[in-house]
Formats: C-alpha cells, structure tokens, sequence
C-alpha cells in the first residue's frame, strides 16, 4: 500500500495517454455493465420465479386453452396449496397491438398467488368487488396517465363481447408494484376481473388460458407436477405443468441465445481493450526502463519491481473498470425512463459487479504479466547502458 | 513546391514509418474492426430478419383478417365468412373458373430446438387446396405432398433446419394424434419455411377449430382501384367484418418490432464502441505524431507547410482506419454471412427462423463508421503537429 503514490505517479506520468486508455477501459466497462443488464432483463423472469410456484399450460401449444373447471381439482392434488388461472385478453390499446399485456383473472386468487404485487388493501377490494374493475402495475399507470378511478379503454384482438364488438371499457380501481427491480417487470400487466370478462365474451367462455399453483414444499415440485398432469392425462384437454422458473427459461430460450450474442460482442470489445491497455502498458515500460532500473540499484528486489509494474496495470484497470460500471449505474435510470417503460427495467445486478472486477483482473495480468516478467529479468547494467 | 506535392511527400514518409510503430497502429486497427464487426454483424441479423419477412407474398395476392387484428394469430374469420369472401368478385379466378382463395388455419405447435428440449413456438398453418396455385413459390424439395385428409405435414425448409424430429419419414406427436412429416418445401427463402403446412380440414378437425385466422386470396384486378373495389364490396356486406391487405404490407409489418430493436441494439453497442475506438486512435495518433516531432519540425523548418502536415497525419489515421475498417467487414462477412438463426417475432408471438445477411450497403455503411471513428481520431493529433511552433518542438523533442 504504501508504493500507492508511487504507481500512481508512475501511471500519470504520460497524462494525455493514460487519460485516453482509461477512457477507452471506461466506455468497454459501461458497455459491459449496460449489456448485462439488458440479458439480465430479458432472463428475469427466471430470477423472479418463486420455487414454490407451477405453471400449467395446454400440453401442446400454449394458445390453446384449458377448461376453468379445472381449478376445483387441482387444488386436491396433494401438496398443492392454492390455485390460480389466467387468460390472454391480446390487448390493442390506442391502436397498438400488444401494447401491453391484460390477464383475466380471478382477482383473490390471483392476487394471492402473487404475494410480492403490493397493492392497497382497500384497491383490492375493490378489485374483488368490481365485475368491470382492473387494476394496472405503477409503471404502466405513469407511462400512460392513468389515474386510478378513472374508465379504461381496452380493444381486444381476439376476444369480442356477445354484441361482436371488440372494444372493452373497464374501470380502473387500483394500482400495484413491486419493489424488487427483477420482479418489477412483472407489473407491466393490466388485470381485469374474469367474472365479467366470461360473461360478456362471444366465444370460450369457460376456459382459461393457463394455471398457477403454489405448492407446500419446493422440493417436492417434480412429483406434484406429474401429479397435476396424470390427472388430466387422455382427456381432451391434457396439461403440461412445470415450475415458474423452467417456463421463464423456456421462453427466454425462445428469443434465442441472447447471452452468446452478448457475450459474442464483450469478447470483440475485451479483445480491443486488451490490445490498447498492453500497447499502452508496453509503451509506458519501455520508456522507463532506465528508471526501473535506477529503482532496482536503490535496493528494489526484483519481486517488488515486479509488483510495481502488475500494480500499475491493476490500478489502470481497476480504474477504468470502476468508472465504467459507475457510469452504467447512474445512466440507467435515465434510459429505463427513456424508453418510457416499454422495456423491462435495467438494473445493474450484484453479479455483474463481481463479474466486472474479474475481468478486470484478468485483463491486467493479460496486459501488466509480460512487461512485468521483462522487467523481473531486467539487468541493472545493460538496462542503464542500453540507453542514452 | 506545390502544397499537393508536399502533402504526397509528408504522406509517404508518413506511411513508409508506420511499420516501425506497428504496436500503437495495430491498436487503431483491431480497435476500428472491432467496431465494424460488431456493427455490421448485428445489422446483418436485422437485415436477414427484415429481407425474411420483406420478401414474403406478394403485391399479387391479399391477406384478409378479422377487422381489428393486426396479425394472423389474434385473427378469426368464420367458416361462413371464408365461404364469402370467396365468392367476392374481387377474387381472381382459375382457368376452370374456381377462386383462388385459400381460408387458412394458424396455430402455434411446440417443438424444440435441435438438440435442445425446450418448448418453441412453431407456427403450423392449414391450407385449403388452392393455396399451391396462390402460393406459386412454394415447392416441395423433398419427399411428397400431404394427402388430403390424411395426418400429414409438410415442413419448412428453415423450420426442418431449426427444429428437432422434422426430416421426411418422422412422425410429431401433436393434439390428439401423430403426424407424419412426408415432405419439405422451399418458398423463396420467405417466412413461410419457418412453418409447418397441412390440409386445413383435417388440421382443423384435430385442432378442434371451427373457424380460420385469415383468408389468403389472388386479386383479380392487381391495381389500387381493383383493391379498393374488393374492399367496398366487403364494406357492404354486413355480414362480414373484414381488413384487407396486400401481403407484403401484411408481412412489412409483422417485422417492426424485431427489426426496431436489433437496429437499437446494434447502433447503441456500435456508437459505445466507436467512442472506445476514437481514444485508441487518438492515442495512437498523439504517441505517432510524438515521436516524430523533430522530424515534422524539421520538414516545417525546410519550407514545408501546416497544411500539409495535418493532411499528412489525417491520411495516415484514415489509411489505418480503413484497414481496421475492411478486416472487421471481412470478419463480419466470413463468419456471419448465411449464418441461420430462429428467433421469437415479437408481433407473431411465433418463431421465425432466417439467415444473417451481410448486404453492400451494410458493408459501405462499417467502412463509412471506420473512416469516421480515423478522423475523428487523426484530426486533434495533426492539428496539434502543425501548431508546436518549431524552435519549441526541435528543443524539447
């Protein structure tokens, strides 16, 4: 610790060079930061997932649907403790398709399932009260401006009401939010209250789009969801159940493999940093051999010479990466506004700062290591009268 | 001397040196491929994307929808109203005067990816017998047609490419029943070989669907006005509530969200790296023209211009720019072009599987990035190198 000051004045020396490398480290670490957040925002879904938590969809294909009856008997499957459904309403709103997702639920049991949606005690009354009520996540509300209380204009594209019409209008009675940013992007949805929905709907009234479940014991979700499947096995409609997380991975794997194209680019831009950081490292040895040299008659031992020149290349990283992920952290905020909630909310994840100092370190042996070693074999003579 | 004379001078000594500062010029070099690479590899996965969906149908044909549904999955045409539409006078006709009009079912099937066993969303299509005679492009590279009425598919040269368990002779277990895959068919490399294809009865029927998604058709009067008639004649029936559409508006569409979105992704991670890029090139420059400081001071103290020697300096950042430029497009092309790739379409909700597509322009475009990122990296460098006034730089160099 104490050779600090001395680095440190090793590696300004040459100001204008330094600055410029750091700033090249900086923008590779921000870019880093921003891209792990993007594939971490992609694959929360996974994150979020709750353990104790099944999904039950049509064993074929998810559009198809599944009979609402169903719910009575897989709540008497053994270790299932409460049961959920949810339908697709394929929202269009303002005339954008897929704006965002509406789910008709059945809001005790949904609500329920989802214990970390907070919403107002007397919000979810309402809900459950409601026949035409909805209650819409924080994020979607401010994107939009709605404000609780107020008619809420939804078409469908795929359901129409008994009069042919695709246009549905709800009463928003509440808001809800999550705290946890990975489980935040699971409010971006509108909830509408499945009572009314069934009712005033053409066609497939009486059918759910898929099941939720919570079971007791985590441990035991294998065996429950093979129990839930058995169930249904050779009837017209056959189930396909597996935990939250598996299906959060599944979709994600849908997208394709976003992480190999992510990590695709980060090795183009680590490559980059690692040619101009050793260019720069080199450079800056070179130069000062004459001075190393002086240090190693001053009585340095080679391992402390050493030390220094791998020290000079760890602060040089360790500075660049440092200010990178801080530059990431505090500009995310303002792209989630940006992109006016449309987007799942970035956040940089604990995960990524580790990450972050490994690469960091591996860069600065890959960059300080050989000057380093030259320097280690450095001879105080030749070194000395090698140059002017 | 002319100053055109002096600029090719500096230039070539300038050059003829760059061999002795090979380590910070190769840092210009890998810096701006790295850039171009990224670049142009990530616009070429949208590019492939957008040409997928862009080529698919024709200005010839309609697809007909719900009214209200942007795309196929969210449709639903009833059987009663396919048999209208049909009929429509706006609907080109055969030779033994039957419409050209194919009603069609779209679901999703799950399959996994080959080697992989997670569930996708793979999108299946009925079609009714005309849709060979609409669909001209379509045709069959290996094994047979489905027979009619039997549980047979036929697979998408890209779905069967992408998928597990869809070569000819094997058999997909689906709702209620097997299929056999009898054959494989290519149309033009266009969306539609992402797809599975069956007869439309029998899907429906093991589906247990009573009604279509969309009704695809051949415009008997190909201009606007025969459209628009079509359309008017539909608006007057009220039994029918239908949008229609020329295919390749249809299918335009159907690519916006993707192609948003990778061209964001691209053009943000390009813009990052290239500011990375133009330090290193600074860099670069600053230690290039550092240490050749008495030698420009002496050139200037001869005679020679300011002029010539930031053209000089530019020249040389542009040079290597553009060689980090063309090895990063090179790369790029090599390891991308044709590279195939199956991603979720955002609007369809369903797979879609295409090909990286390195296009001219895509390459023009890295070059024109690269030369920019070698200006912006040579012009403070050079400008500096002209201004040292030249007792200051012989004294201190």
């Amino acid at each position: 610790m104490k050779y600090l000051p001395l680095v440190w004045s090793q590696l300004f020396r040459r100001k204008t060079r330094t600055v410029l490398t750091l700033l090249s480290v900086l923008v590779a670490f921000l870019l880093f930061g921003l891209l792990q957040a993007v594939q971490i925002a992609f694959e929360s879904g996974a994150d979020s997932a709750d353990a104790k938590r099944l999904l039950t969809t049509a064993r074929y294909s998810i559009i198809e649907p599944l009979p609402m009856s169903y719910a009575l008997r897989m709540e008497r499957v053994q270790g299932v403790v409460a049961v959920a459904y949810a339908d697709w309403f394929g929202a269009k709103y303002q005339n954008e398709s897929n704006a965002f997702a509406v789910f008709a639920v059945d809001p005790a049991r949904y609500l329920d399932m989802y214990p970390e949606f907070e919403i107002a005690p007397a919000q979810r009354e309402a809900f459950m009260k409601t026949r035409t009520g909805a209650v819409a996540g924080k994020r979607l509300m401010d994107r939009y401006g709605w404000k609780v209380g107020q008619k809420l204009p939804i078409s469908s594209e795929i359901h129409a009401k008994t009069d042919g019409s695709l246009d549905w209008e709800f009463d928003l009675v509440g808001v809800f939010d999550a705290e946890d940013p990975a489980v935040r992007a699971n409010t971006d949805v509108v909830l509408i209250n499945v009572a009314y929905f069934d009712e005033a709907r053409q066609s497939g009234r009486g059918k759910t789009g898929w099941y939720i479940t919570r079971i007791a014991d985590a441990d035991q979700a294998r065996t429950i969801a093979a129990d839930v499947d058995r169930l249904f096995m050779n009837s017209p409609d056959e189930t396909k159940t597996a935990p939250e997380k598996e299906f959060a991975v599944g979709f994600a794997k849908q997208i394709g493999d976003l992480g190999a194209l992510v990590t695709r680019i980060l090795l183009a831009v680590f490559f980059t940093i690692l040619i101009l950081t050793g260019n720069t490292m080199a450079q800056a040895i070179r130069e000062r051999i004459p001075e190393l040299a002086i240090l190693k008659t001053l009585g340095f031992s080679n391992v402390t010479v050493t030390a220094l020149v791998l020290g000079e290349a760890a602060l040089l990283l360790g500075i660049g990466a440092t200010l990178g992920m801080l530059t990431a952290v505090s500009i995310i905020p303002g792209l989630n506004s940006a992109t006016g909630g449309r987007f799942p909310p970035l956040f940089v994840h604990a995960e990524t700062f580790v990450l972050a100092a490994v690469v960091a370190l591996a860069l600065a042996l890959a960059v300080g290591l050989p000057p380093a070693l030259r320097v280690h074999r450095l001879r105080i003579v030749e070194a000395l009268a090698g140059h002017r | 001397m002319s100053s055109l004379n002096q600029i090719l001078h500096i230039t070539l000594i300038n050059l003829r040196n760059v061999p002795r500062r090979l380590g910070t010029s190769l840092v210009v070099v890998v810096g701006i491929a790295g850039v171009v690479g990224v670049l142009v590899s990530v616009l070429a996965m949208g590019e492939g994307f957008r040409h997928t969906l862009a080529s698919t149908g024709r200005p010839t044909r309609v697809i007909m929808l719900r009214a209200g549904s942007d795309a196929e999955m969210s449709s639903g045409v009833g059987r009663d109203q396919a048999t209208l539409l049909g009929a429509l006078p706006g609907v080109a006709r055969d030779d033994a005067g039957r419409p050209l009009v194919s009603a069609e079912l779209f679901v999703m099937v799950d399959l996994p990816r080959q080697g992989q066993s997670d569930p996708n969303n793979v999108p299946f299509r009925g079609v009714q017998p005309a849709a060979f005679a609409i669909r001209d492009e379509v045709r069959i590279i290996e094994g047979r047609h489905y027979e009619r009425g039997v549980r047979e598919v036929i697979v998408g040269r890209k779905a069967a490419r992408e998928f597990a368990g869809l070569g000819v002779g094997s058999r997909i277990a689906f709702r209620d029943s097997d299929w056999t895959v009898v054959g494989t068919f290519e149309s033009g490399g266009d969306v539609h070989e992402s797809e599975i294809w069956a007869d439309a009865e029998v899907a429906m029927s093991a589906f247990r669907r009573s009604g279509f998604q969309s009704v695809t058709a051949a415009l008997a009067d190909l201009t606007d006005s025969g459209l628009a008639d079509l359309r008017a004649s539909i608006a007057r029936d009220r039994r029918l509530s239908i949008n229609v559409l020329r295919e390749p508006e249809y299918y335009a569409k159907q690519a916006s969200i993707l192609s948003k979105l990778i061209g964001v992704l691209g053009y943000s991670v390009a813009t990052f790296m290239a500011i990375g890029a133009t330090f290193g090139a600074l860099n670069c420059m600053y230690s290039a023209i550092a240490s050749r400081q008495t030698e420009i001071a002496t050139l200037r103290a001869i005679g020679f211009g300011g002029a010539p020697v930031v053209v000089s300096v530019m020249i040389e950042a542009l040079a290597l720019a553009l060689i980090g430029g063309v090895l990063g497009a090179t790369l790029a092309y090599v390891y991308c072009d044709g590279a195939s790739l199956s991603t979720l379409n955002f609007n369809t909700f369903s797979q879609v599987a295409f090909d990286f597509r390195v296009t001219p322009g895509l390459l023009a475009r890295g070059l024109v990035w690269a030369l920019l990122i070698g200006a912006a990296g040579g012009l403070l460098p050079a400008i500096r190198a002209a201004r040292v006034p030249v007792t200051v730089a012989l004294r201190t160099a």
